[in-house]
């Protein structure tokens, strides 16, 4: 079977600086595939050329077979590859129900005009998108928040809202950017058994970039390691945790 | 158990006309009070269609008077002009009505190909555009004389009165409120609070973009030919830059977001400078100082500045008023 993602030599430049480099990655579906790297390494990056908020100056990208390379992004997501951000961008000023319902949105079939006149299909709508947010909220622990502004949530609960909004767009692929940054380690553990709860109960993919070694190690099933753009490492995660080019990538030379 | 909801908007609208309504037949409201009521309601629609631009979907917009001219100009030069029409028979409001509309789908148009540069340009950059088309408005009508010219569209027939106006603006409301509380207007929302975040959820930002300024414009020229047929005249300065800014002005002490706002604030600044028109003139005259009526805007802009210092989020803030507001069904 072919992979679920599909990234064929992907090269993107800002200005004269090579960001990403000739990066190739196929991601079989039901996988935990992982990205790292040091910092200013390329990855988010990688993923913002995967969901189209850059187009890639070479190379492409197919998903479920098909090219998205240079599509629109809310494209992207309505084929089904939803994505959470580095630095949470969560709506603040609407209630955590309210961000999981916005997500479902291009799911529903209300016109304006059935919204306008409040027409039975439209309220039954309505309650169903209610029903499938609370269930999301419910998953991710967070039932009791629904009517909370998202702004006074604390961090870690905005970063499994925002995992829950990217599932509330039913993605086959979920695109974490280092979702356990700025967790405690007890934050740490509930999130890799959420992660992979979540591609068990939800059969996603999960392309995950991680920081966390303890996260990587834990759940990927695959690595590829980048740095200055360019692929340094890849393979099962106990062989490249040991791979002399990452530890120096990370370490420094001779650090190993 | 379900417990019967009351639409307690439609109950306190009918008792809001039936109160003025009656106390204008008991003439204890003159005419001039009544005048001042309906152009308050004119600016509810006005002030409630640019939040739904501004506070909703969050595109900054210096040009909605622009809107309210196109649906004053276009209804206007159908009844003044085209069809002559006669305001006494009573038949022809049905007519008025139409010609009205006409002047709202002429000015959702505009407002239509306005949206389209506001998908590429944010905050400043939009307000610059949209201030620009604004003035592109006015001097268009400014410029053509089958309208009037910079003389103005005069002698428009009086078709707008207070049951029709009150109707405008009641239905103005709860339609925009409608799609504010569907799925249509979280996706507006969203739009405000964080686009690439909207995008990567897969909203469609540029279609609801075009659709709110499509819309607001669409009420803005249904409020424009509404006033332009309750004062009888169109004039090119009724629409520039500075009559925009009042509007903005209202959602912005009113709360932006807020269209409960919106209708205080619609109703609180129109009386209040009016209401200083007055005052400043019973104080001249009884203290026999020189104090003229250019004082008005003077104490009119301080109130405006204390509102701002000491309540920055407007009155209501992002709040709805539990009257305007659907309670939703779990």
């Amino acid at each position: 079977m072919s992979a679920l993602l599909s990234i064929k030599n992907m090269t993107h430049y800002f200005g004269g600086l090579r960001a990403v480099s000739n990066f190739s990655y196929d991601i079989p579906q039901g996988t935990i595939y992982g990205l790292i790297g040091p910092n200013g390494s390329g990855k988010t990056t990688t993923f913002n050329l995967i969901t189209g908020i850059y187009t890639p100056t070479e190379g492409q990208v197919f998903f479920q077979d098909k090219e998205i390379t240079g599509m629109k992004p809310y494209k992207i997501v309505q084929t089904g590859a939803a994505r959470t951000f580095q630095n949470l961008r969560i709506f603040s000023n609407l209630t955590a129900l309210d961000n999981i319902r916005i997500a479902l949105h291009f799911n529903t079939r209300s016109g304006l005009v059935s919204s306008v006149l409040r027409l039975p299909s439209f309220m039954n709508e309505e309650r169903q998108v209610k029903k499938e947010s609370r269930e999301l909220l419910e998953l991710m622990h967070l039932s009791s928040r629904a009517n909370e502004l998202a702004k006074n949530l604390p961090y870690g609960e905005l970063r499994r809202l925002e995992i829950a909004r990217a599932l509330a767009t039913k993605p086959k692929l979920l695109l974490l950017d280092e979702p356990a940054a700025g967790m405690n380690p007890k934050e740490v553990d509930e999130l890799m058994s959420l992660i992979v709860r979540i591609r068990n109960e939800f059969k996603v993919t999960v392309f995950l970039i991680e920081h966390h070694m303890q996260v990587v190690m834990g759940i990927c099933e695959y690595l590829k390691v980048i740095d200055f753009g360019e692929t340094i490492a890849e393979g099962l995660p106990e062989a490249v945790g040991k791979d002399p080019k990452v530890l120096e990538a990370y370490l420094g030379k001779r650090g190993a | 158990m379900t417990k019967v909801k009351l639409p307690k908007f439609l109950i306190a609208s009918v008792v809001f006309y039936a109160i003025i309504e009656a106390l204008f037949r008991l003439e204890v409201l003159n005419g001039y009070i009544l005048h001042i009521i309906n152009q308050s309601l004119i600016f509810v629609i006005l002030a409630a269609s640019l939040n739904l631009i501004n506070g909703i979907t969050g595109q900054f917009s210096l040009g909605h008077m622009g809107f309210a001219g196109v649906g004053a100009y276009v209804s206007g030069t159908l009844t003044t002009i085209i069809l002559k029409l006669n305001p006494t028979v009573t038949s022809n409001m049905g007519i008025f009505v139409l010609c009205l509309l006409a002047g709202g789908v002429a000015a959702a148009f505009i407002g239509f190909l306005i949206g389209f540069p506001s998908l590429r340009l944010k905050g400043d950059y939009l307000a610059i555009v949209t201030l620009g088309f604004g003035e592109i408005i006015r001097t268009v009508f400014n410029n053509i004389d089958y309208v009037g010219g910079p003389r103005g569209l005069l002698g428009i027939p009086k078709f707008s009165n207070f049951t029709l106006i009150f109707i405008a603006a009641f239905l103005s409301i709860v339609v925009m409120r409608n799609i504010i509380q569907s799925s249509h207007g979280r996706a507006m929302l969203s739009i405000r609070e964080n686009e690439l975040a909207a995008d990567l959820v897969g909203i469609n930002t540029t279609q609801y973009k075009v659709m709110a300024f499509t819309i607001g414009a669409f009420f803005a020229g249904i409020a424009g030919g509404l006033l332009a047929h309750l004062i009888q005249l169109a004039h090119p300065t009724q629409f520039g830059f500075i009559k925009s800014v009042e509007v903005l002005i209202m959602i912005y002490a009113g709360g932006v977001g807020s269209m409960t706002g919106s209708i205080i604030a619609a109703f609180g600044l129109t009386f209040l400078s009016e209401g200083l028109r007055i005052g400043i003139r019973a104080l001249a005259d009884a203290t026999n100082l020189p104090i003229g009526g250019e004082w008005r805007m003077v104490i009119y802009s301080l109130l405006l500045i204390f509102i701002m210092l000491f309540r920055t989020e407007g009155l209501m803030g992002t709040k709805e008023s539990r009257i305007i507001k659907i309670e939703e069904a779990d």
